[in-house]
């Protein structure tokens, strides 16, 4: 009886009135109703305005096409490319001491602070037309701006940082114990990372793989700006919505931006569930047996 | 961070060694992966990046005086840094009060939000754009409820403060979000202990434990709102001097082929958010610093 009488007291000293809690937390609602869903919302209902029928011909429009394969295309190879820079990265800066360690990890942050167009733009100027080797390249019939390598560039500097960011933190949480007991039971570099970092590493990965997947397809204004806007060419999906809508193909527009909302809802489903992996590996690892009682 | 790496454990010879001896690094692959982390930087980020900062010397002082400061891009620094600043200072308390009811509140249907808390994050931007532009023009959902009022969210500087608000959400909750999971309840409960009210348990113990973290929430969302284009520029109505962004100004000069003009802009542009990274990062360091001498 006192038992439940204290325990009522001090939760009454670290919690709100009831009426207070509920207010704090009608209005975080509101606003995530008001700024998160409703414009969510917004995408499914524009697109299926004029009906199913109308929203499946926007899809299926050739244009459409290709700049649905262009952005699959623009993705299959940033991501990749990122991913492998990533582990590199991480390798490096998480498993190691070397001086200027912090100045490298604010470089590989860089790219997140800089406006997207201003992305766009340093490639234009290094391999457009009155850039410092665009007469090389088109003298060598190579084209890169208004190109897809341009595009693919500007992507993969926007999402740059990505898993890199994932994996750096978590590596250094990690230490390099595990690893090291690998390399004294005789496994070579190649045998380390395959079966004891990547295995700790998975779902961090996973983490990372997914949002930068997600930023490659999205990506609006650095590759609007390296893109040139050539319809059925060099529009990915992004920038098939700017033209759709721009023409006041309001459902057209909003049937391609769908699929990209789709794209982002299903991104935040996944890291939901690599969230819950991750959090249900940590207590089972929390539940073994300590081994190393002084950490 | 406890996790010991080899090359911090002091070596046989004693501890006074253990500074001035290069550290041996014992796992393999440091001289392949940083090498390689070093050469795809550079080639992605900090050469293009240069050849902006190069592409600027062909300028004199005053053709680059004039092109960064001309009335017109004067006006576009001041609604890019208000719009802003409001846009971050509103994300502050709405991402607090997000924050807040997604670690102390249960509530129904609470893991849904809080997947939801990421979605500017992975909605295509272009996609925000259009969306929130749907919602609030006059003929949207909410822009029919509030024109009749006299009050116009789109088509001018409101609409990019909400474009601006929608996208650094994300960034104030889930800097806030880990520091409030992890102050302890303990000293809340000595407060009340000690006679403070709940107001005052908030704002002499909870305040002080999270007010790095929102800074650094702020800083965040001010300086990826500073670089944001895609979701702005739908809802901007992108008239000169009264609702131009500046990265719009940058995309204005290249389409009028004025390359060297967009350059200036964009190294001013370069330079904001790199000084706004190193303000991060030193945030940051301070905010573990707190965390570290908390526990």
């Amino acid at each position: 009886m006192s038992s439940t009488q204290t325990s009522r007291r001090t939760q009454a000293g670290t919690t709100e009135p009831a009426w207070v809690k509920w207010t704090l937390i009608a209005l975080a609602l509101s606003f995530i109703f008001l700024f998160l869903i409703l414009p969510l919302a917004a995408v499914f209902t524009e697109a299926l305005r004029k009906g199913f029928g109308a929203y499946l011909d926007a899809l299926q429009e050739p244009d459409a096409w290709t700049a649905i394969r262009l952005t699959l295309i623009t993705a299959a190879i940033a991501v990749p490319l990122n991913l492998v820079f990533g582990v590199a990265a991480a390798w490096a800066i998480a498993k190691f001491e070397f001086r200027g360690k912090a100045f490298l990890t604010t470089l590989v942050d860089l790219p997140f602070s800089v406006s997207p167009v201003v992305a766009g733009l340093v490639y234009v100027l290094l391999f457009g037309a009155h850039g410092w080797i665009g007469p090389w390249l088109q003298a060598h019939d190579i084209k890169i701006v208004f190109a897809v390598p341009g595009i693919v560039l500007a992507t993969v500097f926007v999402t740059f940082p990505f898993i890199a960011r994932e994996l750096i933190p978590l590596m250094q949480a990690q230490g390099t114990e595990e690893e090291q007991a690998a390399m004294v039971l005789g496994a070579n570099g190649w045998q380390i990372f395959w079966h004891v970092t990547l295995p700790n590493i998975k779902w961090g990965l996973v983490y990372g793989v997914i949002l930068c997947n997600a930023r490659a397809m999205g990506e609006f204004g650095a590759v609007s700006v390296v893109s040139g806007h050539i319809r059925g060419q060099t529009n990915t999906m992004p920038l098939h919505v700017e033209i759709l809508y721009n023409e006041y193909q309001s459902v057209a527009a909003f049937a391609v931006a769908s699929l990209l909302a789709l794209l982002a809802v299903l991104t935040l489903l996944i890291k939901s569930a690599v969230e819950w992996q991750f959090e249900r590996d940590q207590k089972a690892a929390a539940l073994l047996p300590p081994e190393n009682p002084g950490r | 961070m406890t996790a010991a790496t080899l090359s911090e454990l002091p070596p046989a010879s004693g501890r006074k060694a253990q500074r001035k001896r290069p550290t041996r690094r014992v796992l393999p692959g440091f001289n392949l992966t940083l090498g390689y982390t070093i050469l795809y930087l550079s080639l992605i980020v900090l050469i293009p990046l240069s050849a902006l900062v190069f592409k600027t010397f062909t300028l004199s002082w005053e053709q680059f005086w004039a092109a960064v400061s001309s009335p017109r891009v004067m006006a576009s620094y001041q609604l890019t840094f208000g719009a802003s600043f409001i846009a971050a200072l509103v994300n502050v308390f709405f991402g607090l009060l997000v924050a807040w009811v997604l670690v102390r509140y249960p509530f129904p249907g609470k893991k849904v939000i809080d997947a939801l808390v990421d979605l500017p994050f992975a909605l295509p931007t272009a996609v925000a754009g259009i969306a929130l532009t749907a919602l609030l023009a006059g003929n949207g959902w909410v822009g029919q409820v509030l024109e009749p009022q006299g009050i116009k969210l789109a088509f001018n500087r409101n609409g990019i403060v909400i474009a601006l608000i929608f996208i650094g959400l994300p960034f104030v909750v889930r800097t806030v979000q880990p520091v409030l999971e992890d102050a302890e309840k303990e000293l809340e409960e000595a407060a009340t202990c000690l006679g403070a009210t709940r107001w005052q348990t908030f704002r002499y113990v909870i305040f002080p434990t999270i007010a790095p973290a929102l800074l650094t929430g702020f800083a965040m969302a001010f300086a990826r709102a500073i670089g944001e284009y895609g979701s702005v520029i739908f809802i901007a109505g992108n008239m000169p001097m009264i609702s131009e962004i500046t990265p719009l100004i940058i995309i204005g000069k290249l389409e009028q082929y004025d390359y060297a003009g967009a350059t200036a802009v964009a190294v001013v542009m370069l330079v904001i958010s790199f000084v706004l990274l190193l303000l991060i990062n030193a945030l940051q360091a301070w905010q573990r610093r707190r965390a570290g001498a908390s526990s």
